[in-house]
């Protein structure tokens, strides 16, 4: 299962060792904090194994109070050190539905906005090809929906700084009232406005090379494979018709079969096959559904990537804010001091139209630019430092990004051939099969 | 007369038997049909193709003829043979127009289509073992374009030409009474083959046109993962290689769908036409036995008529307007329908050996069709199974060279699971 190749795959790419929990004197809360306190501090995933195993449809009030049908997903965790013990524990469990993943993921993106986030599945189904429901309700859907849920809580739970998130823990492993614990954090509150984002966006003077480049790095990933899946979607529905008509072969060589008598035997087992090769489209369609499912959760990704990018841009926007009031405010102090004006002021102007002020007024100014400056002059040191920081983390998380992005996708196309050579071969069986009826005619 | 249609039906049954003795056929005929030309006069323009024959028949003065021949001389070639052996079952012509439009006829490809049908159409005739010694079939192999006009003009005129149409449709509006069970079976069996070669003739159509679909969207993956390349550097190498397997794969889907085309299309769209074919032939031997029923019937009204005149006083009546003695109308009648009635038995007597004729070549040469539709419909659809286990051997061939350039073989352990 993908799920567990990744699993595999990430233990093997962090270094740390399993921690075994200590001794058992403590009353149950303080072990409770305890717990909690190491699976934050030594990443989740080395300590426990996750799977969304099941889904299943659930009826309530919504937010309006009016009836509701949805889905929600099991979220089954077992610690790894009982596994590794021998003794099959049951695992613990509680549902959760799609909202509260958004919940989560939007809590960390607010949280770590230097990290590259993993992505959810998508909220509707989008680029299908006409055989498939685009209803979230369809049972394909929602199978494709459970595992891309798992990969999401996966990839979180192997990430060296986001597996350390007690929110994301409590995801996990509380029932009750996690929702109130996430919106307690208050991380609402810090999240950017999108107009604040955007003006940043236009108005930034020197961000960062690297970060411009890989802004239009994800415009240029996202572009390309949306289009991907776009023509995908057309190729899948093409290939679907093209077995499908094969289907038709079967019913007019039974027919047929019923007038003739030497033909009569070869005609109808030929026909089987015929139908036997129509219906292979469906499995066939099925697993390139999951390539198709490779390529969205980059295509997501590279929304998160922008996100990145854009965080930084307001970081430095708001570092280029800070170092312009403080020129301004200094450079209105060293007007102030000589009596010269440079630079335009209504203050100024108004006190040349209306008298000059004296030099009382003038020192109380001197003295509240002093103050403004050194505030001023923290500021830039505190955006600065804040900026180099961001940048530093969040290059760090990006070439880990990008080691992932590379390794993943480069699978994704092996399996994709794969799954061609899988078609392929079925294809050579059933014509060789039909070819030999056909002869005995 | 009937002396000349005897030894005619002698001389058939002596080659139908000769027939059916050798079950191999010698060929001793050759023909292609090829060169298709323009030619353009000041009324119409019009395409002929060069027919070459090869042959060792002594019937034929030479051994090599090559002749230019238009689309209207296989339609008259064909209408000759119906005429000369209504029963005798010829593999139909390709069709006159095509559905879409006048301007298709010059069209290349319609035009080699129609030129490997014409092909098919004569050396199916030259290997039968009565049609290839056709009269008209020689003329039509070896004229020049002059001999064969004026040949055209000549045969049965106008006149009794229209003749033989009213018997027909006279014949074919009263229908046949006691048609054969077999032959019964024959216009079933005709029926549902004609449905059932219909149906897979919009079948084959249809695979075709939904593979060239398949096909137009593929061509399309290939430039989006070039493009893709571009952006990348890691991935460049894996992502230019899926284009290149993708526009591999294309060209194999045009040979693939070129091979349909080619080979399986245009035989079942024959045998559709072929089902016309039989109808016909079966209705024509139906004709014959009709004409040969209604003339029995007639003498049948005879024979009651003299009957009749022994009894009845009406004639006394007839002869009494005219002042006639009664005895001597009686007799005059009597003798006239006597007379009548002989010569209603001779024509009896040459239809009885009309039909027999008819029906016996039918049944030969049903056995000879349908041995020939299996050999074609088996070929066809052989042929079929061929291109596309040649189309997945070579896209498998190419997406394993691709697994190959990407050093993996953890995969292809999970392959033999499949």
């Amino acid at each position: 299962m993908r799920g567990s190749e990744i699993l595999e795959r990430m233990a093997d790419s962090t270094s740390e060792d399993v921690a075994v929990i200590g001794n058992t004197d403590f009353a149950a809360a303080d072990l409770h904090n305890n717990t909690i306190n190491t699976m934050t501090e030594e990443g989740v995933l080395k300590k426990m194994e996750i799977s969304v195993s099941e889904a299943e449809k659930r009826t309530g009030k919504n937010a309006v109070n009016m009836q509701e049908i949805y889905t929600v997903y099991l979220i089954e965790t077992r610690p790894v050190d009982a596994i590794t013990e021998g003794q099959s524990t049951a695992p613990d469990s509680l549902w959760r539905r799609y909202s509260e993943f958004e919940l989560l993921r939007n809590y960390l993106l607010v949280t770590f906005p230097y990290i590259v986030v993993p992505p959810l599945p998508e909220k509707r189904a989008e680029f299908v090809w006409h055989k498939l429901s685009a209803d979230n309700m369809d049972p394909d859907f929602v199978e494709r929906r459970r595992i891309g849920l798992e990969n999401f809580l996966l990839r979180v739970a192997s990430h060296s700084v986001l597996s350390k998130d007690k929110i994301f823990y409590l995801f996990l492993t509380q029932d009750d009232g996690w929702k109130d614990v996430v919106y307690d954090t208050g991380f609402q509150a810090k999240a950017d406005s999108r107009l604040k984002a955007l003006n940043a966006t236009f108005r930034v003077k020197n961000p960062d090379k690297r970060y411009t480049e890989l802004k239009h790095y994800s415009d240029e990933l996202q572009s390309v494979i949306s289009q991907l899946l776009r023509v995908r979607a057309k190729v899948a529905d093409r290939l679907y018709g093209v077995y499908k008509v094969h289907g038709n072969y079967g019913r007019v060589f039974s027919e047929w079969s019923a007038i003739e008598r030497e033909m009569g035997d070869g005609l109808q087992s030929a026909g089987h096959h015929m139908d036997a090769y129509a219906a292979s489209v469906d499995d066939i369609l099925e697993e390139e559904e999951h390539y198709a499912d490779q390529l969205k959760e980059y295509l997501y990704y590279s929304e998160a990537l922008r996100a990145v990018c854009r965080k930084h841009e307001l970081i430095q926007y708001e570092l280029e804010m800070a170092a312009q009031d403080l020129v301004s405010k200094k450079q209105q102090r060293e007007e102030l001091a000589t009596g010269t004006v440079r630079t335009f002021s209504l203050k100024g102007m108004t006190s040349k139209l209306f008298g000059q002020e004296t030099p009382e007024q003038r020192e109380a100014k001197l003295k509240v630019l002093e103050e403004q400056i050194v505030e001023g002059e923290e500021l830039v040191k505190t955006s600065n430092a804040e900026c180099d920081e961001y940048v530093r983390n969040a290059w760090i998380d990006i070439d880990r990004f990008k080691e992932q992005k590379n390794q993943d996708l480069k699978e994704a196309l092996i399996s994709y051939a794969v799954m061609q050579i899988s078609m392929c071969k079925k294809g050579i069986q059933v014509w060789t099969n039909a070819k030999e009826c056909f002869s005995k005619m | 007369m009937t002396a000349v249609f005897v030894v005619f039906v002698y001389v058939q049954d002596a080659l139908m038997n000769q027939y059916k003795l050798e079950e191999q056929d010698i060929k001793d005929v050759f023909i292609t049909v090829d060169c298709p030309e323009n030619h353009v006069t000041s009324i119409e323009t019009f395409v002929t193709y060069r027919v070459i024959t090869k042959t060792t028949r002594s019937e034929f003065d030479s051994s090599e003829y090559e002749v230019r021949r238009r689309y209207q001389d296989f339609l008259w070639l064909k209408g000759k043979l119906e005429e000369a052996h209504p029963t005798l079952i010829i593999n139909p012509l390709p069709e006159k127009f095509v559905m879409k439009g006048m301007m298709e006829r010059f069209n290349d490809d319609f035009i080699e289509t129609r030129r490997k049908a014409l092909h098919k159409f004569v050396n199916r005739i030259a290997d039968h073992p009565i049609l290839s010694f056709n009269e008209d079939f020689k003329v039509f192999l070896t004229a020049q374009a002059w001999e064969l006009a004026s040949h055209k003009k000549q045969g049965p005129g106008l006149l009794s030409r229209m003749g033989e149409t009213v018997r027909t449709v006279a014949a074919s509006v009263r229908g046949v009474q006691n048609r054969p069970e077999e032959f019964t079976a024959m216009i079933d069996y005709v029926e549902t083959f004609s449905q059932k070669m219909g149906m897979l003739d919009k079948i084959a159509q249809r695979t075709v046109k939904e593979q060239k679909e398949y096909l137009e969207g593929m061509k399309e993956c290939g430039p989006v993962y070039t493009l893709w390349s571009g952006s990348e550097d890691q991935l460049v190498e894996p992502l230019k290689a899926i284009a290149g397997c993708i526009d591999n794969c294309c060209k194999v889907t045009e040979e693939q769908v070129a091979g349909l085309s080619e080979n399986q299309v245009p035989i079942l769209h024959e045998y559709v036409l072929c089902a016309e074919t039989l109808k016909a032939v079966l209705r024509r031997r139906d004709n014959i036995q009709a004409e040969y029923e209604s003339k029995v019937d007639a003498l049948a009204n005879k024979k009651a008529d003299k009957e009749n005149l022994k009894h009845t006083d009406l004639s006394f009546v007839f002869g009494g307007f005219l002042g006639k003695n009664t005895e001597e109308a009686k007799q005059q009648k009597e003798q006239r329908l006597d007379c009548e009635m002989k010569e209603l038995k001779e024509e009896i007597g040459r239809l009885e050996d009309k039909v027999e004729c008819a029906n016996n070549t039918l049944k030969v040469d049903w056995e000879r069709w349908k041995r020939n539709m299996q050999g074609d419909v088996k070929s066809a659809f052989v042929d079929m199974a061929d291109t596309n286990m040649n189309y997945y051997k070579k896209c498998l061939a190419i997406w394993e060279s691709f697994l190959t350039s990407q050093k993996t073989d953890v995969h292809l352990e999970k392959d033999t699971d499949s």
